[in-house]
């Protein structure tokens, strides 16, 4: 052993503060990561789990029936009687339409006792949230089953069969609306927009006025139509609401709930831990492949993840191949001087102008000046109506690709220059022309690095929100941007996305704690769209990394 | 024998207004030994730039067809960059410029009129590291033929087969053509890049420092290779092992500082050599 200093001066020397220094760095970023994995996925996940119901009596003899959602210590409520302060428990009573607020806040102390009584139901709503209460009656249009101790397992029998019947019905008032009363709205409008285009051709023609005639006539026979499909509908709805649940609440009062109303009902004390398994993968699943209800606050996020998995699509066929070609001319074609310097200090700084720009860029350029001229060319016969004059997926899209050109451009240019020298020689030692040197040699081999590029911009697409609230995105869109009708993908229409949709929920729906779950939700996944479509791309380019690896000796 | 006479010299500046000199003119019956072999490169007073630096100097030499010739000389003396000069792979550095004439069966390969892609397929090229394309064997013999229009894939078989045979490699990688070709050993790569030249049928083949990436024995291989070669095409190869120049080729060019010291038969130059410069890098006394 040396003298103290010796050792101090080593141990400055050996660097071992320096590696304890940056592997902490490492392991603060790990723990970031992971951290705010878990508490989006504790506080996402969690919601679709049947949670127990607990029918609370208080002191006052008022019974609650809710589900508990948290609790905590009464701030500033230790005293001397006690020492750590009050507990307070915080319940999700549901009954909006009854009771105004969905939450209630009771303090440990004005308990009196708490059950867990088996037949209390959970009854998940089209409108107003969940109910909760005691299914008294399972009415069938007029004929009623009588309530009482020994029947009630017939009560919630027929509740589940009524309920089911609904559904049923529902899908088929869906189809109805959606797909026949759709598709002949679809004609209709179509029909117009064609009478609408005869009349800017003008004139007195007699063939464009026996055009119109027959336009005209098909949209009569269309009219009728639709007026029988709605009268079916109108029939539906009056079948759907005809059948009622009744339904106590914790307050004595019995309500009736129509059954088109009535998307599901459960009785979570009731159930045993396979069928809670069994109901928490239907709602996850519901959750991720329906359409969302009641202002976005339940049902489901599908068209989100569909409209930003194909933004970011549509944003990769824009970015690539404009990218690519941008940077192998300044790679290998422009003549290296101050001026390509120049460019590229452009480019990169182009990475760090703030989205907002690129999106008030996007709505000036491509949505009201593109767009504009391309209704009034291509589209006059809906105007005053734009079609591509207002945001859309496709604005959307390049505006986002515009985003992230200099990604792609810089992590091109990085995948050219790593092509060794020896392979352009090569290849230009056999004949081979600049161009076609590049074609099948260099462009091959600089795919991995092309692909980086790829990956980076749609990590940087898809979280991106700002742009897009200008240039097309909506809080909720009427219809995917592909459908069954020519010509099938719809670039003009408005989308949904799941960015947008976080902030929508989170901070614009008129429900805030209710929604809060969902918030968690949607980012979880849209973290999961993003780490798939990048493990994605990052597989192909291991792929071709194995099969361009440069050498192997 | 030296092929860079006072007479060349003298009248190098004056060639270029003339027409191309026809190819039996230039072997000059007075100054050439081996006289029925006709010459195939011949270099003129060629002045050679990078940018300000000039890295050859008046540099003139008849290299005879069906032969092979080497360059000798220390690092950095030019004798890679003349090499580059005979299929003009100097045009991809940027602001290389020559200045003189280097003629390919009596025609000047500077002219404004030659196409350089096709010039290049005459002339094929050797590189010191081996370079074959992360493709497979088959393609990187095939990528020449195919860039010059052979798209039947019998005839291509067929000439894949062909040069991987000229090249020797034949019987090690028939079972593997589709394999990559990165997976070959380090000899078996350079043999490959041969093949990959001979596909492309061309007249001439360059070769810079083939062997000094590789161990005895591929370097044996090589060289035997080489030596069958000679009888095809006419082989240019620059070396820094002087055993090897004096095993494998017929003429031999010494070069020191940008300048063509001494050049002429291998044999007179390893045994008799004219210049003491000559005498003192073959011994070992200098650099």
């Amino acid at each position: 052993m040396g003298k103290p200093s010796t050792r101090m001066k080593k141990f400055w020397r050996g660097g071992e503060l320096f590696v304890w220094m940056t592997a902490s760095g490492v392991a603060i970023s790990l723990l970031m990561v992971a951290g705010m994995l878990v508490l989006i996925m504790i506080n996402g996940l969690g919601q679709f789990w049947p949670r127990a119901l607990q029918q609370v009596t208080l002191n006052t003899q008022e019974t609650v029936i809710g589900q508990l959602v948290s609790e905590e210590t009464i701030p500033h409520s230790m005293t001397i009687e006690s020492q750590t302060g009050q507990r307070r428990f915080r319940y999700r009573v549901g009954n909006r339409d009854q009771f105004g607020s969905e939450y209630r806040w009771i303090n440990e102390a004005e308990i009196a006792s708490m059950t867990f009584p088996e037949d209390l139901t959970f009854v998940e709503r089209r409108e107003w949230g969940p109910a909760y209460g005691r299914i008294s009656l399972a009415a069938e249009g007029a004929a009623a089953t009588p309530a009482g101790e020994s029947a009630l397992e017939t009560t919630w029998e027929t509740a589940l069969r009524l309920v089911a019947q609904a559904n049923q019905l529902r899908q088929r008032i869906e189809h109805l609306e959606r797909e026949e009363i759709g598709s002949i709205n679809y004609r209709i409008e179509k029909a117009r927009l064609a009478r609408q285009a005869l009349v800017l051709k003008g004139g007195l023609d007699p063939a464009i006025a026996e055009a119109d005639r027959r336009l005209v006539d098909e949209i009569v026979v269309l009219d009728r139509e639709y007026r029988s499909k709605s009268e079916a509908l109108e029939q539906l709805h009056k079948e759907a609401s005809r059948d009622a649940l009744l339904l106590t609440l914790s307050t004595g009062r019995s309500v009736r709930l129509s059954l088109d109303q009535i998307i599901a009902v459960s009785r979570p004390n009731a159930m045993n831990w396979l069928e809670k398994l069994e109901a928490y993968v239907r709602n996850l699943w519901l959750f991720v492949s329906s359409e969302p209800r009641e202002a976005n606050t339940e049902g489901g996020i599908f068209p989100a993840i569909f409209g930003t998995v194909l933004m970011v699509f549509l944003m990769t066929m824009a970015v690539m191949p404009f990218g690519v070609m941008a940077a192998v001319y300044l790679r290998e074609y422009a003549k290296q001087g101050p001026l390509v310097r120049l460019v590229r200090i452009a480019v990169n700084n182009l990475a760090g102008v703030p989205s907002i720009v690129f999106g008030v860029f996007g709505l000036a350029f491509f949505v009201y000046a593109l767009g504009g001229s391309i209704d009034q060319i291509l589209f006059p016969e809906a105007l005053p109506n734009p079609t591509f004059g207002t945001g859309g997926i496709l604005w959307a899209s390049l505006t986002l690709a515009l985003l992230t050109v200099p990604v792609v451009i810089v992590a091109t240019e990085e995948g050219l220059s790593a092509v060794p020298r020896d392979f352009r020689e090569g290849s230009v030692g056999l004949g081979a022309t600049k161009f076609e040197t590049i074609r099948h040699v260099i462009l091959p081999c600089a795919l991995p690095g092309i692909l980086t590029g790829l990956i980076l911009a749609m990590a940087r697409a898809a979280g991106e929100v700002a742009p897009l609230m200008l240039t097309g995105v909506v809080k909720l869109a009427p219809a995917l941007p592909l459908d069954e009708y020519l010509p099938f993908l719809h670039l003009e229409r408005k989308f949904m996305h799941l960015g947008f949709h976080i902030y929508d929920v989170g901070f614009q729906s008129p429900n805030v704690e209710a929604a809060k779950p969902m918030v968690y939700m949607t980012t979880l996944i849209l973290i999961l769209v993003v780490v798939l479509l990048n493990l994605t791309a990052v597989m192909l380019r291991n792929r071709l990394r194995k099969r361009f690896a440069t050498s192997a000796v | 024998m030296e092929v860079r006479s006072d007479r060349m010299t003298a009248m190098a500046p004056m060639v270029s207004l003339r027409p191309p000199v026809s190819p039996s003119r230039l072997v000059s019956p007075s100054r050439t030994i081996e006289s029925p072999v006709q010459a195939k490169i011949s270099v003129r007073d060629l002045d050679f730039y990078y940018g300000h630096r000039q890295a050859l100097f008046h540099v003139g030499l008849t290299v005879r067809s069906h032969s092979v010739t080497a360059f000798i000389g220390p690092s950095g003396c030019g004798k890679s960059t003349l090499l580059r000069c005979l299929n003009r792979m100097n045009d991809l550095v940027e602001g290389a410029r020559a200045v003189g004439r280097v003629e390919l069966d009596g025609v000047d390969i500077y002219e404004a009129a030659i196409d350089v892609t096709d010039l290049r397929k005459r002339v094929g090229m050797v590189f010191q590291k081996s370079n074959p394309f992360p493709k497979s064997i088959y393609d990187n013999v095939a990528y020449g033929p195919r860039l010059h229009g052979t798209k039947d894939r019998r005839s291509l078989d067929e000439l894949v087969q062909h040069s991987l045979q000229g090249a020797g490699l034949w019987e090690e990688v028939k079972d593997r053509l589709q394999h990559s070709a990165v997976g070959l050993s380090g000899g078996q790569q350079q043999r490959l890049c041969i093949a990959r030249a001979l596909a492309v049928q061309p007249e001439v083949i360059l070769m810079d420092e083939p062997c000094s990436a590789l161990d005895p024995i591929a370097t044996g291989k090589i060289e035997e290779l080489i030596y069958r070669l000679k009888e095809t095409y006419t082989v240019v190869i620059v070396t820094h092992n002087m055993q090897q120049a004096a095993r494998v080729s017929d003429q031999c060019g010494f070069f020191l500082m940008g300048e063509l010291v001494e050049f002429g038969d291998t044999k007179t130059i390893f045994t008799t050599p004219r210049d003491k410069r000559t005498e003192d890098y073959i011994t070992g006394r200098f650099g």
